[in-house]
């Protein structure tokens, strides 16, 4: 009945490409962070498969501290994103091209 | 509904057999003084009615990173005569690594607080944030320092950088700066989470996330499928790269550098590459030191296309803090030499030019920022013609330190460069060695570049700069005596005439100042330096 580990880490494989290609493709800010958020949870699952593996209660604990990253990044990431609409309209990646690169 | 006694019933299990680690506060003491110092700072300042006085603020900052400094200090006597320890149950280490990357980030606090004080006072920002938000980034660096543990060097390389995407957004009135923060935390989120996935990846293969028992893992077991273990070093190392900028994970940094406020550009350059560099060379060097056959040829490639893709670009750029970008990410690729190579001599030279580097490229953006002027615009290579009859202290502060990332000798630069050109050619990479100095030759061709810009005389085209010039002529000796005060002294440095060459602030005076003897006196006297980083080794020596 129950599933095996190696599902569980091919489902974080899976999750961690999805996001990482979301980043590199979509121009929208906010579905970008999105998609880092996505990384983050396939970290996180993956770090939770291998614990169950292990019978190890480290790579649990890992995962709090991820956690608590990820928000206090998205915090900041958010606040940036507010900074610079009060300039202007959107949130698009595009529009920002002051700077060539 | 019954979650809490559940929950409760778990907290009296758990303690039952929870053995809490004995802390050797000594060990993290220098991160808890700037941790705590900035805390201070802000709660103090929260308190008052008024924004807190920049003057009260960059004391206290000052005052912060020289008690962490001399806590450090302290920490080296430890380890010197009582050897290097590991501490918090293994998650942290005190050795002469760790105490080498201390100090330099506290020294690299002290300056760039001197030098962003001018920057806050030209800019009339009121607040404590950009010393608390240095202050907080310095000791991400310093926990990545001293991390034994691949969760507590992510947790520094997010104190870190968190506090960094803020500083970098901190000019409101350039949109640039606001751009160059989003798109530093777009791409460092994604390295992070990069990072995050290469842990998990490293801890299914070896069942711990500390690094020496991994390194005893690695020690003990041949592994026969070794390729989750390597897919998962492969992402840990593109996780650092994206944060010491090497090519080809280097495209946040022209942009982000030329769009930060100058200072926090120069504080950017030296802290957030002592940490990256700090936690790389301790996480290759001594837990994966078995595996080098497997990551030293990735590595190689990547020192020798950031060497060059570093120094060719620089060639092109008009925008000077544009062109230290790229010098910059020349200058990662001459520290990738000593990771590449892999010895004790490697990690030495690669510290030791970490700690020269620091100095020089916050002196260097220093000059940048003072001579960008109000609303910090003036960033163009053409700012710099005359630099000299104008401002002769500041140009000649500026050719030093360019001369000292150039690798001249009699500085800092020189020594560092000769360093890990030794090591990689110890290390038995010649070739890499030869392009390492072929590049070198090549950026020195820019750093020269704005050198003789400077003492250029001013193009006498326009009505205004003839004016200008006329102005100088007539005023220039009368103006040159201030300047025999010294550069140190407090109070302005009024130099030259010019209504438009504003005095140099005494913070920022006293910070390049501070730097170029750094960079000079080292150079000419190599001998402390280079002793400080030979007794750097790590705990878990190759």
């Amino acid at each position: 009945m129950s599933v095996p580990a190696s599902w569980y880490l091919a489902l974080s494989a899976v999750v961690f490409s999805i996001g990482a290609l979301g980043v590199l493709v979509r121009r929208n800010v906010l579905v970008m962070f999105m998609c880092v958020e996505l990384m983050l949870n396939a970290a996180n699952l993956a770090l939770v498969t291998f614990a169950r593996q292990l019978n190890d209660i480290g790579g649990e604990a890992l995962v709090f501290f991820v956690l608590v990253v990820a928000a206090a990044e998205v915090v900041v990431g958010l606040g940036i994103v507010v900074a610079i609409f009060r300039r202007r309209r959107g949130t698009t990646a595009d529009d920002l091209h002051l700077m060539k690169g | 509904m019954n979650l809490l006694p559940s929950l409760a019933g778990m907290a009296a299990a758990v303690t039952g057999h929870l053995a809490l680690p004995h802390i050797d506060y000594l060990s993290i003491l220098p991160i808890m003084i700037m941790l705590g110092g900035a805390v201070a700072i802000i709660g103090w300042s929260s308190l008052l009615r008024r924004p807190l006085d920049v003057t009260w603020v960059t004391s206290l900052t000052v005052l912060t990173a020289t008690a962490a400094l001399t806590m450090s200090l302290f920490q080296w006597y430890s380890v010197l005569h009582s050897g290097a320890h590991t501490h918090i149950d293994g998650a942290v280490v005190m050795d002469g690594f760790s105490v080498l990357v201390s100090v330099l980030v506290t020294c690299a606090t002290f300056v760039s607080a001197v030098v962003g004080d001018s920057w806050l006072r030209r800019e009339d920002v009121r607040g404590p944030e950009y010393h608390v938000l240095m202050l907080v980034s310095a000791s991400g660096a310093m926990t990545m320092g001293v991390a034994n543990d691949l969760i507590v060097v992510f947790l520094g390389l997010e104190i870190l950088s968190i506090a960094l995407y803020v500083l970098a957004a901190f000019n409101p009135r350039r949109a640039e700066s606001g751009e160059a923060a989003l798109k530093y935390f777009v791409l460092g989120a994604f390295s992070s989470a990069v990072f995050v996935y290469g842990i998990a990846l490293v801890y299914g293969a070896t069942g711990t996330s500390n690094l020496p028992q991994i390194a005893d893992f690695l020690a003990r077991n041949v592994a026969l499928h070794d390729g989750l273990l390597l897919a998962g070093l492969a992402l840990l190392l593109v996780g650092f790269g994206f944060k010491i900028a090497a090519v080809p994970f280097h495209l946040w940094t022209p942009d982000v550098y030329q769009g930060s406020p100058t200072p926090v550009t120069g504080f950017m350059a030296a802290v957030a590459k002592a940490g990256g560099f700090a936690a790389l060379l301790r996480v290759f060097v001594s837990s994966f030191h078995l595996l080098r056959a497997d990551w030293q040829p990735p590595v190689w490639v990547l020192a020798c296309i950031t060497l060059v893709l570093g120094a060719v670009v620089a060639l092109l750029q008009q925008d000077i803090k544009r062109m230290l970008a790229y010098s910059s990410i020349n200058h990662a690729g001459f520290i990738l030499l000593g990771l590449q190579a892999a010895t004790a001599r490697g990690v030495e030279a690669s510290l030791y030019y970490l700690f020269v580097y620091s100095f020089m490229v916050i002196g260097t953006f220093g000059v940048i920022s003072v001579v960008a002027g109000r609303g910090d615009r003036d960033h163009g290579l053409e700012t710099y013609r005359g630099l000299a009859s104008r401002q002769p202290w500041l140009a000649g502060a500026l050719v030093v330190l360019l001369l000292a990332q150039a690798g001249v000798p009699f500085t800092t630069g020189f020594v560092a460069k000769l360093e890990v050109v030794t090591a990689a050619v110890h290390g038995g990479s010649t070739a890499l060695a030869v392009v390492a100095m072929v590049t070198a030759a090549i950026a020195a061709f820019f750093y020269l570049r704005v050198g003789v810009l400077m003492y250029t005389p001013a193009q006498n085209g326009t009505g205004e700069d003839g004016d200008m010039a006329a102005a100088l002529g007539g005023a220039a000796p009368s103006s040159d005596d201030p300047v025999l005060v010294g550069v140190g002294e407090a109070g302005s440095i009024t130099v030259g005439a010019l209504g438009s060459a504003p005095p140099v602030p005494a913070g920022a005076a006293f910070g390049i100042a501070l730097c170029v003897v750094v960079t000079v006196v080292f150079g000419i006297w190599p001998q402390p330096l280079t002793a400080f980083a030979h007794h750097a080794t790590l705990v878990l020596a190759p």
